[in-house]
């Protein structure tokens, strides 16, 4: 089995959609490209915490609500 | 695929046919007498420069068809970018250090001078690409 890249998931995808936001949108206002948004969205890229916060703050929501972490066992 | 993966791509694809064209062209120069004795410095130089402009002008006419088709991504880089590039370089830059002790080792024992051009000059290109695979491994799975 591969293993995930990172145990850090993110519901970027559900924000957006629900924000009524394309991917082109969202990474324009993010400056960023929409391939780095894509990577981010599924998991293969983790942003700065700057971007982050960036990311956040256009669906006016704290960090936690965007990106998860499991809490340990 | 973004900006800086096309140019990465470019140099990746033009170093590793520079490299191939100046082993070729080295050996049939040979053609079965010591290599030291072909002369290697202009094979080189033009293998590099070659490299270095055709590198440019694949990078270029690849960004002027990618520009066509999307032209909102033409030139736009951002932290990701940034990331990978740095990991490649740090990837690469063991084949620099490796090919330098391999230089200092080679004028220890008064090697010939082919020899010692040589081995510097593979550190470059390994390192390159070595590096570029590295990176673009990093674009197509992921850097976290």
């Amino acid at each position: 089995m591969v293993r995930p890249p990172t145990r850090v998931t993110n519901s970027i995808r559900t924000l957006r959609e629900s924000a009524g936001l394309t991917q082109a949108e969202l990474a324009r206002r993010i400056g960023v490209t929409r391939q780095t948004l894509i990577a981010i969205e599924q998991g293969r890229y983790s942003p700065t915490l700057e971007l982050a916060f960036q990311i956040s703050h256009v669906f006016a929501v704290g960090l936690d609500d965007v990106f998860q972490y499991p809490e340990e066992a | 695929m973004v900006y800086e993966e096309r140019n990465l791509w470019s140099s990746l694809i033009v170093s590793v046919i520079g490299m191939t064209v100046y082993v070729i062209v080295v050996l049939q120069q040979a053609g079965g007498a010591p290599l030291t004795e072909v002369d290697w410095v202009p094979i080189m130089l033009w293998t590099i420069g070659g490299s270095i402009v055709g590198a440019i002008i694949v990078s270029i006419v690849w960004g002027i068809v990618a520009g066509m088709r999307d032209p909102d991504g033409v030139g736009k880089s951002d932290e990701r970018d940034r990331v990978i590039s740095r990991m490649g370089g740090r990837v690469g830059q063991a084949f620099l250090v490796i090919a330098g002790l391999g230089v200092i080792t080679l004028c220890a024992v008064e090697a010939d001078w082919f020899w010692i051009a040589n081995t510097m000059y593979f550190g470059f290109a390994l390192s390159a690409i070595v590096g570029g695979i590295a990176s673009v491994i990093a674009y197509r799975r992921g850097l976290v």
